[in-house]
């Protein structure tokens, strides 16, 4: 990857809302250059999408999430992809994975309450002809989110100026 | 009536000669004031890697806690001999030829010890870091200082160094990336350098601490120049690379007859270096590669962010290609460094280093250090543009 493109990708990466304007001054690059840049990148979907992350919990609307573990019967002629598309459509449904080990599939659900969550599980998901069997476990804190520590301790204090 | 115990009559007349720190004073200053925005830390702003931090942990949890070798531990000579032999094509025997130390701090101030007598000329190079004219006259010996400038991109060159050199002249000190100009050296320059330092039979003491933080091109190791491994006392630690200050881990690397007299200073001034911070160097060298080179892109990035700000201010900024400071000049405002400081610093709440605390040379500039957030640079800069216009 060359390096120009890597520091555009670390700079939005972190900072969703990084303006060309700043993107150029970090990089020695023109606003255009950087304009025309990640415009390339969002059309070939190396960007999916500028997204926020926020901590429901403190503005007071506390969602309530859980992770579902499937185990599922293949169809013969579609593999996974079926039953994968079956799900993600749910709105409810906020990620969904195929691993390996002891289970197939993973999805985060979310929810208002324990209940909705429940029920959801229960009549959408349980009840697809694909689903052999639901595990849902409920998350009690979430710690660190697509990489970001959203309860981090104080910075550790410099000497104002050393040599 | 008997005279009060004065201790000060005490201090050896040696200490007399040391010229006052120029940042200790400054950094008096700084501390009295709150809510300052600081240019002026000469280490890194991030935390040790946590894979490092943890390996420490983690030895200490198995009682990994008594002394080391004086020499340190193998394991970690081992790895800095592979590196300098993949990176740099330099080859040095683990068992006799690295040392590892408190720290570059620590192999500086033993390296100097290792080959100075008293009358000794030491030529160092200038401006450059505050450690270097102290530990020449602790060892009795005679700091030369060999001016660089802006107008050669603060590289040493080869007549500029003909010219301070004298039949006591036994050794030279620099340091590329350099603190505080952030000036880098090519290998042609430094081959240049090299047939000088054969010519006048000169040991050579290249501090290359900020190796890793490179932004255009690679870093050439002087000890890889030709004929240079054993006239050269290499030095570089862990400081800075993978944010370690703290730690207190830096090595020499030399001539096996070089290496194990500075090994008569350590083994009983230091007996070894701290057997965690050995441990996690290990894990840096292992396995740091990628968190390291994260933060280098990140510097680089504040480095543009600072460098495009100050000139737009109109502090014009040599380009710096390495380490983690810009070096404007303040000229153009009339003022000396240190005023330049001192205003700014009461007047805008903003921390720098008069240029001047790093040798003559430094004079009419700002050692401005970008190890800080990308926020803090654009309200420092924000706050230098209006002190700046508030002296037209
Ligand atoms: C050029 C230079 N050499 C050596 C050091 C000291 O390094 P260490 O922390 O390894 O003692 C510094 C620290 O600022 C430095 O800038």
């Amino acid at each position: 990857m060359d390096k120009q493109l890597s520091h555009i990708l670390e700079i939005l990466e972190g900072d969703a809302r990084a303006a060309p304007k700043d993107i150029a001054s970090l990089t020695g690059m023109s606003v255009e250059d950087v304009s025309k840049k990640i415009e390339q990148l969002e059309k070939s979907g190396i960007i999916r999408k500028y997204k926020t992350i926020i901590d429901w919990d403190l503005v007071g609307e506390s969602y309530v999430y859980a992770v579902i573990e499937l185990k599922v019967i293949l169809e013969r002629k579609y593999g996974y992809e079926k039953i994968a598309e079956r799900l993600y459509k749910f709105p409810e449904v906020r990620s969904v994975r195929l691993l390996s080990g002891g289970y197939d599939i993973a999805l985060t659900v979310r929810g208002k309450s324990m209940k909705e969550v429940a029920f959801f599980v229960a009549e959408k998901i349980a009840t697809l002809e694909q689903v052999q069997s639901t595990t849902t476990h409920f998350v009690l804190k979430t710690y660190k989110e697509d990489g970001v520590i959203l309860h981090e301790p104080e910075h550790i204090k410099r000497l104002p100026v050393s040599p | 009536m008997r005279t009060p115990f004065d201790p000060s009559v005490f201090v050896a007349d040696r200490l007399q000669n040391v010229p006052p720190s120029g940042i200790r004073r400054f950094f008096d200053l700084v501390s009295e004031i709150d809510d300052v925005i600081s240019l002026g830390v000469g280490e890194p702003d991030f935390i040790t890697p946590w894979h490092i931090r943890e390996t420490c942990i983690h030895s200490i949890e198995h009682g990994e806690t008594a002394y080391t070798s004086n020499y340190g531990l193998l394991e970690l000579r081992e790895e800095i001999s592979w590196m300098y032999d993949r990176k740099h094509k330099v080859e040095y025997d683990p068992a006799s030829e690295v040392l590892v130390t408190t720290g570059v701090s620590e192999a500086l101030d033993i390296a100097i010890r290792a080959i100075v007598n008293p009358g000794d000329e030491v030529i160092v190079s200038q401006p450059s870091y505050v450690a270097y004219v102290p530990s020449v006259i602790f060892s009795g010996g005679i700091p030369v200082p060999l001016s660089t400038t802006v107008e050669n991109k603060f590289k040493i060159t080869p007549d500029e160094l003909e010219d301070v050199i004298t039949d006591k002249t036994k050794a030279i000190v620099f340091n590329y990336p350099n603190n505080p100009t952030g000036a880098t050296m090519d290998r042609s320059d430094l081959e240049a350098i090299a047939d000088i330092v054969v010519e006048h039979d000169l040991m050579v003491i290249s501090d290359e601490v900020y190796e890793c933080l490179t932004y255009n091109g690679d870093h050439t190791c002087f000890a890889s120049l030709d004929g240079m491994r054993e006239r050269t006392i290499l030095l570089n630690g862990f400081s800075k690379a993978y944010a370690m200050t703290g730690f207190r881990l830096g090595y020499a690397l030399g001539a096996p007859e070089i290496i194990s007299s500075m090994m008569l200073i350590h083994q009983y001034t230091m007996l070894c270096a701290p057997v965690t911070a050995q441990i996690g160097a290990i894990e840096a060298l292992r396995n740091g590669e990628a968190e390291m080179q994260k933060m280098v892109r990140e510097y680089d990035r504040r480095r543009h962010l600072i460098v495009g700000g100050l000139n737009k201010i109109g502090l014009e900024c040599f380009e710096p290609k390495g380490a983690f400071y810009a070096f404007p000049s303040i000229e153009s405002t009339g003022l000396t460094s240190d005023e330049f400081s001192q205003r700014l610093l009461n007047e805008q709440k903003v921390a720098a280093v008069p240029g001047d605390a790093f040798g003559k040379s430094g004079e009419g500039f700002l050692r401005c250090a970008y190890a800080a957030s990308q926020d803090d640079i654009r309200t420092a800069l924000d706050r230098i543009g209006e002190f700046v216009d508030g002296l037209k």
